[in-house]
């Protein structure tokens, strides 16, 4: 969590406030752009060399979440701090089937796999664009904001 | 005797990209691949890749495999399959055995050699028994031929093949509990290794291991902690219940094509071992045969198909397909993307070893070899040239 925090795209404590942001959790120097090419509002910077880490300007972004499915390295995912008054919002890709429904409750957990707290599916893309790459949004309590990052696989069935 | 002008060995990302340029260019090409389908490993590569736009970045493996595919057929590139090559020699006659049944002999006025790369195990108590397998293997058998290849699986190696197996091992329905490693520290790729942690895959440094375990099939693996001089520790052994084991302990280049036909050859550790010297065209110390893609060295398909480009615009050069300036232009061109992709901390390393193969080139040409310049003379300029283009 240190070195995400001192990478060089991961948020400021005040960028949280500004609505749906990415958070992108790329800290090698590997060969790859296609989050700053994918960008529409051309907030997120790689430059030349393309084994930049990549940087983001959060005021021109949108939090459209494009970016998301375009990592080759599943890194990135949207949080929204406040998107209630007790509920943050996270955006997140997901590759395992089978996917979660809308409305469904689902495990949400750490970067170590272990479950943090429930989740309620509010949103599923699953658009060609994305080639199998589906965007799961989920709600959960604020105050784990800084541990959730994907969800349980669901058992098949 | 049937006669090309280009013969590439192996439809992988390297042969087949080297097959386009040279055919773009006009040459009359062969490809020759011993398996029954071409592509070499990218159909079974269903995650998205790394890159630049011009890299196909951000593009699952299989879809790419599918371009490569696609532009052959409109080049209307012969391609012959379930065809093994079994021996050339330095006049670039080749010997071929067609679907194992008919032998063919052909004569190339070039040859690429793009034939890829094998597994690498390690010998353990247990090792041949039903369910220890290559994590390359594994992929092959879920990826292309939709078989699991176990349900509890243990996977030894934390390189990037051993994590991108694992995760989709997972995305299969797998149960992958645990990756080892022997080192200290993790191999792959950040984000790779991220992505299965999150899946809740725990990752075992400084171990290995021991022993499969099993009457006719994988039941179990001991697995062992190393020290730092990589000795076994007492006592730590414990026993993990599993039904398969998958080995992602590195890649080799296949150079027995090259040995055969007189290239010489530097060992480089970082590479995979031994691989034909060659120079910035790609091209052995066997005038008129060429390398591309890990054969040369091991390294990514991305690569392997920058390489295989490269080595297709010389050889279409060298038979007078391109003039200097055009060949020039196009051959600096794929440098610049090569360049691209071997920076960084993990691409230095690797541009580092390639480096080294060009400069054992430089070395390996004698004085009478300098009297006689060809356009493949590449000269210590041109050397110098690649590393400051960056």
């Amino acid at each position: 969590m240190e070195e995400l925090k001192l990478s060089t795209a991961f948020p400021k404590a005040n960028d949280y406030q500004r609505g749906p942001i990415p958070i992108i959790e790329c800290t090698e120097e590997i060969p790859c752009n296609p989050c700053e090419t994918v960008c529409p509002k051309g907030a997120i910077k790689v430059g030349n060399p393309i084994t930049n880490q990549p940087t983001i300007d959060f005021s021109q972004c949108t939090g459209c979440g494009t970016c998301i499915a375009k990592c080759p390295g599943l890194a990135i995912y949207i949080l929204h701090l406040n998107y209630n008054e007790k509920e943050a919002l996270i955006t997140f890709p997901f590759e395992y089937l089978p996917l979660p429904q809308k409305g469904q409750t689902i495990s949400l957990v750490n970067r170590l796999g272990e479950s943090v707290c429930v989740g309620r599916v509010v949103k599923v893309i699953n658009h060609d664009l994305y080639d199998h790459t589906a965007l799961i949004s989920a709600t959960f309590s604020k105050e784990h904001y800084e541990n959730v990052v994907s969800m349980k696989r669901l058992d098949k069935e | 005797m049937n006669e090309y002008e280009v013969v590439i060995v192996g439809a992988g990302p390297a042969g087949l990209s080297a097959a386009i340029e040279c055919a773009k260019a006009g040459a009359k090409v062969l490809v020759i691949d011993e398996n029954n389908q071409p592509g070499g490993q990218l159909f079974k590569q269903i995650h998205k890749f790394f890159g630049s736009k011009e890299h196909k970045a951000g593009i699952r493996g299989i879809h790419i495999g599918e371009q490569l595919l696609k532009e052959t057929e409109e080049l209307s590139i012969e391609v012959w399959l379930d065809s093994e090559v079994c021996g050339m020699d330095q006049d670039k006659s080749i010997w071929i055995t067609k679907q194992k049944e008919k032998s063919h002999c052909i004569q190339a006025k070039k040859i690429i050699i793009a034939s890829g790369a094998t597994e690498n195990s390690i010998p353990f108590e247990g090792w041949t028994l039903p369910g220890v397998m290559g994590a390359g293997a594994a992929q092959t058998m879920m990826n292309c031929h939709r078989v699991l290849p176990g349900k509890r699986i243990m996977m030894i190696g934390s390189g990037n093949v051993g994590v991108i197996v694992s995760y989709q091992l997972l995305q299969a329905g797998a149960e992958v509990v645990g990756i080892l490693e022997a080192a200290p520290v993790l191999g792959g790729y950040g984000v790779h290794t991220a992505k299965v942690r999150r899946a809740g895959v725990p990752f075992y440094t400084g171990y290995t291991v021991k022993q499969a375990l099993g009457k006719e099939h994988v039941e179990a693996a001991e697995i062992v902690k190393l020290d730092s001089n990589w000795n076994t520790v007492q006592g730590s052994e414990r026993i993990v219940e599993v039904d398969t084991i998958c080995l992602a302990v590195g890649l080799t280049p296949l150079i027995e094509l090259a040995w055969l036909s007189g290239c010489q050859f530097t060992y480089l550790d970082k590479m995979g071992g031994h691989v034909p010297i060659h120079n910035k065209y790609m091209e052995t110390t066997v005038k008129g045969i060429y390398v591309a893609g890990d054969v040369s060295g091991i390294e990514e398909a991305s690569t392997a198909m920058e390489e295989g480009r490269l080595a297709g615009i010389s050889a279409a050069w060298s038979l007078g397909y391109y003039d200097n300036e055009k060949a020039d232009m196009l051959i600096n061109e794929e440098w610049r993307r090569l360049n691209l992709l071997r920076c960084g901390q993990f691409g230095l390393k690797r541009k580092m070893s390639k480096d080294e193969i060009l400069i054992k080139w430089e070395e390996m040409q004698d004085a009478n070899f300098k009297n006689n310049r060809s356009p493949f003379d590449g000269g210590t300029q041109a050397v110098n040239g690649i590393s400051q283009s960056k």
